[in-house]
């Protein structure tokens, strides 16, 4: 091969690495996106209707890494440490396993934060602004390895305590949403 | 018109030299002694700048008017050869000399700053977090003690104490009129030692790039006199007075009903929020968001209506609030004398 040739091929290589130097747009406004409200009609444990599993808002913080991150930051801000400790749990109900009492989706989630759930979890809808509900959900979604692994943060702020959120491997779903009895 | 210019410039290039954030306008002894070693480190490079020039000038001169001198036979010294020697020891001692003032000023002046008189010191902790200035004055008596945001009162010629710590990332305190840098590291406790020998108002920066907001984490410094300084903090430490007026009653309502209290504090209201600045006499701070605005009810809705137009990345949240709960809620924020 000619050196101009391989110069070319050089070149090729360098712009080619350049392209992965973006790797997401921050979105910094501080509107969060507005949600769909109708209920999935689905009967919850401890009562109520579940919140729908899917909602369009949820897709611009589900898998971005800046937004996890961010919802870790509040995670900590907000105290969820003081019942839910790093994730494994502690007062309340383990974050980082497979059970899902409420549905394991961004949207299930955030309305578990919002509207606070039986046994004490308050319900922080006026408290935390809904761009942050947003943000929290996506991290508590990482913690036990349900977010992207190119986007889910690899170390934590604090000493670490759990592995980190990005070798974490998600089990099959364990969700009780049909209305019975409280598993524990 | 060019004269004039050229009179001009020196007479700028001068005005930047004083202010409220410049290092050759020391208002404190440490200050005082960095800037002395700063002006002799100027006057030796200077000096020594200009002697080098000079001498390679001289050296192209010569050269010119001499190359048709008679040719050096192998074996032969040059003529130039002494000269050069006399000239090359010069010069190595010139350096020495020159490296070994400044060697003993350095040292001199490190041995002031770390000597300085501490006797009667005020301690004030500084915690940097992304992007503004946690401010707390220690007291003996616990009570005593308060907490402010984005400003530094200093009482003059009575020795500070700063402690300086980061909670997030590394952040460094900058305030040229009163010292030099000194970095805030978490997990780590960094010591500044400053006596203010000046009344005035200065103006801190962060001195270590820290996030998008970097450029946006200053620090309003007052230097007092004595008597000043105690008036204030005693105001300080009282909890502003309680809204009057219907729309700043109900201002108060929205910011302990909204998600302001998650974060700010209020001292004498059930807002206890320690992640954000302490808004106990926010009203009466020179600035908003850490040197983002001059303060006013204007500035202040601006920031209310979206912090992240004003101030982009910031930690500060939009509150979804009416445009009539907005302006109830400066209009409370506005008693936060």
């Amino acid at each position: 091969m000619g050196i101009m040739a391989s110069r070319v091929l050089g070149l090729c290589a360098a712009l080619l690495c350049l392209t992965a130097c973006q790797r997401e747009t921050r979105a910094l406004t501080g509107e969060a996106p507005r949600r769909s409200e109708t209920p999935s009609g689905q009967q919850m444990a401890g009562g109520g209707l579940a919140p729908p599993p899917v909602d369009p808002a949820g897709a611009a913080f589900e898998g971005v890494a800046f937004e996890i991150s961010e919802g870790q930051r509040y995670y900590d801000w907000y105290n969820c440490y003081g019942c839910h400790a790093a994730g494994g749990g502690d007062i309340g109900p383990a974050l980082m396993d497979d059970e899902w009492r409420y549905g394991s989706s961004i949207a299930q989630i955030r309305a578990s934060i919002a509207d606070g759930r039986p046994n004490g979890m308050p319900a922080f809808r006026d408290k935390i602004p809904d761009r942050q509900l947003w943000q929290i959900a996506a991290y508590v979604r990482s913690m036990s390895g349900r977010a992207d692994k190119l986007a889910a943060s690899s170390r934590t702020d604090d000493m670490r305590t759990t592995p980190p959120t990005n070798q974490a491997r998600p089990g099959p779903e364990q969700s009780d949403t049909s209305g019975g009895e409280v598993r524990r | 018109m060019i004269r004039r210019i050229t009179r001009l410039a020196p007479c700028l290039a001068l005005a930047g030299c004083a202010g409220v954030q410049s290092a050759l306008d020391p208002a404190s002894d440490q200050a005082s002694s960095v800037f002395g070693i700063w002006s002799l480190m100027l006057w030796i490079c200077g000096v020594m700048y200009a002697l080098v020039l000079a001498f390679l000038a001289a050296a192209i001169w010569k050269a010119r008017h001499r190359l048709s001198g008679p040719p050096i036979a192998e074996g032969q010294k040059s003529p130039a050869d002494r000269p050069l020697t006399r000239v090359l020891t010069g010069w190595v001692g010139l350096t020495v000399v020159g490296l070994l003032v400044l060697t003993f000023g350095s040292f001199l002046v490190d041995r002031q700053l770390a000597l300085a008189d501490q006797k009667n010191a005020q301690t004030i902790k500084i915690t940097a977090n992304q992007w503004w200035w946690k401010v707390e004055y220690d007291d003996p008596v616990p009570g005593r003690r308060f907490v402010t945001a984005n400003e530094l009162h200093l009482p003059v010629d009575r020795p500070a104490r700063i402690e300086l710590e980061a909670g997030d990332v590394i952040h460094s305190f900058w305030v040229p009129n009163l010292g030099g840098k000194q970095d805030l590291i978490p997990g780590r406790t960094n010591r500044l030692l400053v006596t203010p020998r000046r009344v005035g108002l200065f103006r801190g920066q962060c001195a270590e790039f820290c996030g998008l907001q970097h450029a946006w984490m200053a620090l309003d410094v007052t230097v007092e006199p004595q008597t000043a300084f105690a008036a204030w903090a005693e105001a300080q430490r009282r909890a502003p007075a309680p809204p009057s007026t219907p729309e700043a009653l109900r201002g108060r309502d929205v910011f302990i009903g909204a998600a302001c209290n998650s974060c700010h504090q209020v001292t004498g209201q059930p807002a206890q929020g320690q992640t954000g600045p302490d808004l106990t006499h926010m009203a009466s701070r020179p600035s908003l968001a850490a040197g983002a605005r001059p303060y006013s009810r204007q500035a202040l809705d601006e920031w209310l209506r979206d912090p992240q137009a004003l101030k982009p990345g910031n930690h500060m949240p939009l509150v979804a609030t009416r445009a009539d709960e907005r302006a109830a809620l400066v209009a409370y924020l506005d008693t936060l004398k």
